[in-house]
């Protein structure tokens, strides 16, 4: 039997099978091209950024619950960001900060795009490898790069970045503003850059790889949904980064060379800045030209990955599988056209505004459509509750509550009124934080076994599931009604206002809830290192699902698939077809095998497979008659 | 073997896409810079009032003749000719570099000889500069690309990755062109 292999300069034939690689340690596990290999790296740098950022919030969460208490500990732990044991001010702005900056990028897209796009887009279309191999591996070490940076400026004079994950100027344009605009600003940048760069090089593959690796009859309307979702997002990215790209650069000009694109009327401790003719709002445009389509960048993966998980484990097709793909493409298309939604109060055209509110409440409709089809997916379903399903079905519930205070915030007469408060913050760490880390989580529990080779433990995994889940419902609704009230968000102590302190109680609780979750996220990372290494083996097919990473074997090899890429001929979700003999049907299986389960439907641009079907069904009937 | 050379043949088309793709989205950079541009000028009521300089003007010229000769050049490479492919690409790279020394020169110009430097309380001057440059950067990586496409060719690789280069070089280079007619064109309506 021979093996290909592809590499990035030409092809490279084995006549031997398996093992044809002389890997050092080093090509196999650090400068990896393997894109599963990657896929780990990703996932693995992804839940360090996000248990670095989990620690973050629990110290600015302590301020915020006790604004008036000294904890000796603070100080020992952080030195001077906390003299005498309470937050600096400051400091408390770059953890905010650091902490929205590394959930968002590092974690959200890189983490979750990075991991499961790698993974599943060569397996699950049937390709060997990705488009560029070796750009894919530039992507990783990137990325990693920028998570070094973003984290050494924990070490800088001055402490990290702090205007906010918008980086708004002017704090962000002057390096004097403030501590968090220093060094800290400008390694913010330096690192953001690198994450640019990395996730472009992500994105422009995995869309390659989309529309020109696909294995022999893996048409688009065969591939499962969350290759749509990745590809989707993929497109999202590489469309609206570089505009991030372009903001950016003028800022980096505006700090380093004196220009004035965002800068004007500027004093800065009694001094007047020579900015002059500069507007901010600039910044705002094209921040948010990306900032936006960027929230869609990081739920879509979720979407397509609950999509996938809530079929397997519903043993049902997914509810309208064209609407679900619609309805990405829809959220694609618009989420380039609402942006201003983050601007109403910047002083825009009303009927500017008035536009965009439009737009906005439109997007809601193809969310909605998503949102229906998963309950009516899960609808007498014959559900299994593994630990994967039931995130997914927390992502579902996640997106439903977040989303509704969405349609709150799109219109420009509320939103002026909770613009800036809990009420934002409520909406978006339920719709996109918890939701998009629902996903996130469910996609770690189902594809463990095609990573690792071994099964997660299921008992942790419920625990895990149902801590975070109650924990994160805890700690975001009551900020609702914060905001509702009027609380702004990154105060360092609200409480100082006389008419906001009764809501130091909540942000009690919310803190202890908050705690609860942290504590919550041990039971999996245990879990997470101990199934690597000592976890059941899986076998081949755990789940019992269709798509084709389920027809590799356990053992990873490079290539994918020994021999032959299997061809595909029928959609991903024929679960539960009556007639067949399992509640399941290959992508590889073909019709002919499956006489007794097919459908009309499923020649509908095939006659000669329809005329099979008519014959099979007649003589089905004849016998019966002789019976 | 058959199955061997079509999945190698699709994957240089899969990286033949990668630049396709790459191409958006530097496209969407400068569309970013264009409409930063309007956004501002429009807000601010700020014009850029400023005759280009006539380098730009040539260093145009120049760039239109370059991509002439890359043509060319990958004609040549597909008939086999390749001291003709290789003299075309000399000349595209010579071409090249012209175009980046009028573009200095014409910085050169702009700030010494019609004082309207980088910082200006006027940001649509400054917008110049940003955009100038940005599209250099670009340049220097075509550039880099060019030399590529004849290293191999005088190496005498493969023709299918002789081919391959020119095209990835092609599809680039013509990319550059065509951005930087879209960027001249837009100062020069608002000028
Ligand atoms: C039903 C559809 C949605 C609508 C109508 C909507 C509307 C809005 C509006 C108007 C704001 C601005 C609030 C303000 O700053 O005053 C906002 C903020 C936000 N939304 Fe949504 N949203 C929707 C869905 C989503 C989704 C699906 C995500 C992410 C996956 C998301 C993530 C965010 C984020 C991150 C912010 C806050 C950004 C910041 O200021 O830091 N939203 N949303
Ligand atoms: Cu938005």
């Amino acid at each position: 039997m021979s093996t290909l292999s592809v590499h990035d300069h030409g092809v490279v034939h084995h006549e031997e099978g398996h093992e044809h690689h002389h890997d050092t340690f080093l090509t196999k596990y650090v400068f990896s091209q393997d894109h599963k290999m990657i896929a780990k790296q990703f996932l693995i740098t992804g839940i360090t950024m996000a248990v670095i950022a989990m620690l973050l919030s629990i110290l600015f969460r302590i301020q915020l619950a006790y604004p008036d208490k000294a904890f000796p500990l603070l100080e020992t732990l952080l030195g001077r960001f906390a003299p005498e044991g309470r937050l600096d001010p400051e400091f408390y702005l770059s953890l905010v900060t650091i902490h929205g900056t590394i959930m968002v990028f590092f974690v959200l897209t890189a983490g979750l795009s990075g991991t499961f796009s790698n993974l599943l887009i060569p397996l699950q279309v049937g390709a060997r490898d990705m488009a560029s191999p070796f750009i894919n591996m530039l992507s990783y070490w990137l990325f990693l790069t920028a998570c070094v940076i973003m984290l050494s400026s924990f070490f800088v004079q001055k402490g990290p970045a702090g205007p906010g994950w918008t980086i708004y100027p002017p704090l962000s344009a002057l390096p004097t503003a403030m501590k968090g605009s220093g060094m800290g600003m400008t390694l913010w940048l330096i690192s953001m850059v690198c994450f640019v760069a990395s996730s472009l090089m992500g994105g422009i593959n995995y869309v390659s790889t989309v529309l020109n690796m696909r294995t022999k009859g893996m048409d688009l309307w065969k591939m499962p949904l969350t290759i749509w979702a990745f590809f989707l997002t993929a497109i999202l990215g590489v469309l609206s980064f570089p505009v991030l790209v372009a903001g950016v650069v003028l800022l980096i000009f505006d700090r380093s060379f004196g220009t004035s694109f965002y800068l004007s009327d500027i004093v800065v401790n009694g001094q007047v800045m020579p900015f002059e003719g500069g507007s901010p709002i600039l910044f705002q445009h094209l921040f948010w030209f990306l900032g936006h389509p960027e929230v869609y960048i990081v739920i879509m993966p979720a979407m397509g990955i609950s999509s996938e998980i809530m079929s397997v484990n519903s043993r049902k097709p997914i509810f309208g599988y064209h609407a679900m793909v619609y309805s990405l493409i829809g959220i694609t298309v618009l989420s380039f056209i609402v942006w201003g939604h983050h601007m109403f109060i910047t002083g825009m055209n009303p009927f500017l505004g008035g536009v965009f509110m439009i737009t906005t409440l439109i997007i809601a409709v193809p969310s909605a459509v998503k949102t229906f089809n998963w309950l009516a997916t899960l609808w007498r379903g014959n559900i299994r509750f593994t630990p994967a399903m039931l995130f997914a079905i927390g992502m579902v519930s996640f997106f439903i509550s977040g989303g509704l205070t969405g349609i709150f915030l799109g219109n420009a007469a509320l939103d002026i009124n909770l613009h800036d408060t809990y009420f934002v913050v409520a909406h978006f760490h339920l719709v996109m934080g918890s939701a998009a880390i629902f996903g996130m989580l469910a996609g770690v529990y189902h594809w463990f076994p095609k990573m690792f080779g071994k099964m997660m433990d299921e008992k942790l995994g419920y625990l895990h599931f149902w801590l975070t889940f109650i924990g994160a419902y805890l700690v975001f609704f009551p900020m609702h009604f914060m905001g509702l009230d009027g609380v702004p968000r990154r105060y360092y102590a609200f409480t100082e206002f006389a008419s906001m302190q009764r809501w130091l109680s909540v942000n009690m609780f919310i803190t202890w809830a908050a705690i609860m979750s942290a504590c919550a996220q041990v039971a999996f990372l245990y879990n997470f290192v101990h199934s690597i290494f000592w976890g059941k083996k899986a076998i081949q097919n755990p789940w019992q699902a269709n798509t084709l990473e389920w027809t590799t074997p356990v053992e990873h090899i490079h290539g994918n698939w020994p021999g032959e890429i299997p061809t595909v001929y029928r959609w991903p979700y024929d679960y539960s077809k009556p007639g067949a003999e399992e509640d399941f049907i290959l992508q590889t299986t073909p019709f002919s095998q499956t006489m007794s389960s097919n459908l009309p439907h499923d020649f509908e641009d095939n006659p000669a497979g329809m005329e099979e079907l008519s014959k099979w069904t007649s003589t089905q009937k004849a016998n019966e008659e002789v019976k | 073997m058959a199955q061997i050379q079509q999945e190698d043949k699709i994957n240089l088309n899969a990286k033949k896409f990668v630049m396709w793709i790459f191409i958006f989205t530097s496209f969407m950079l400068f569309a970013a810079f264009t409409s930063g541009f309007i956004v501002y000028s429009g807000g601010s009521g700020h014009g850029l009032s400023v005759i280009l300089p006539s380098s730009f003007r040539y260093s145009t010229l120049v760039l239109i003749a370059s991509s002439v000769t890359l043509f060319f050049a990958s004609r040549a490479a597909k008939r086999l000719e390749f001291e003709k492919q290789q003299m075309l690409l000399w000349i595209t790279i010579g071409l090249g570099i012209s175009f980046l020394l009028l573009q200095v020169y014409g910085w050169y110009i702009l700030a010494y000889k019609m004082q309207i430097y980088l910082v200006d309380p006027n940001a649509t001057r400054s917008f110049v500069y940003v955009m100038t440059f940005a599209h250099l950067l670009h340049v220097i990586g075509g550039l880099i690309w060019l030399i590529s496409a004849l290293k191999g060719s005088i190496n005498r690789i493969p023709q299918v990755k002789n081919l391959y280069r020119m095209e990835m070089t092609s599809i680039f280079w013509h990319f550059l062109d065509i951005i930087w007619i879209y960027l001249y064109v837009f100062l020069l309506l608002n000028q």
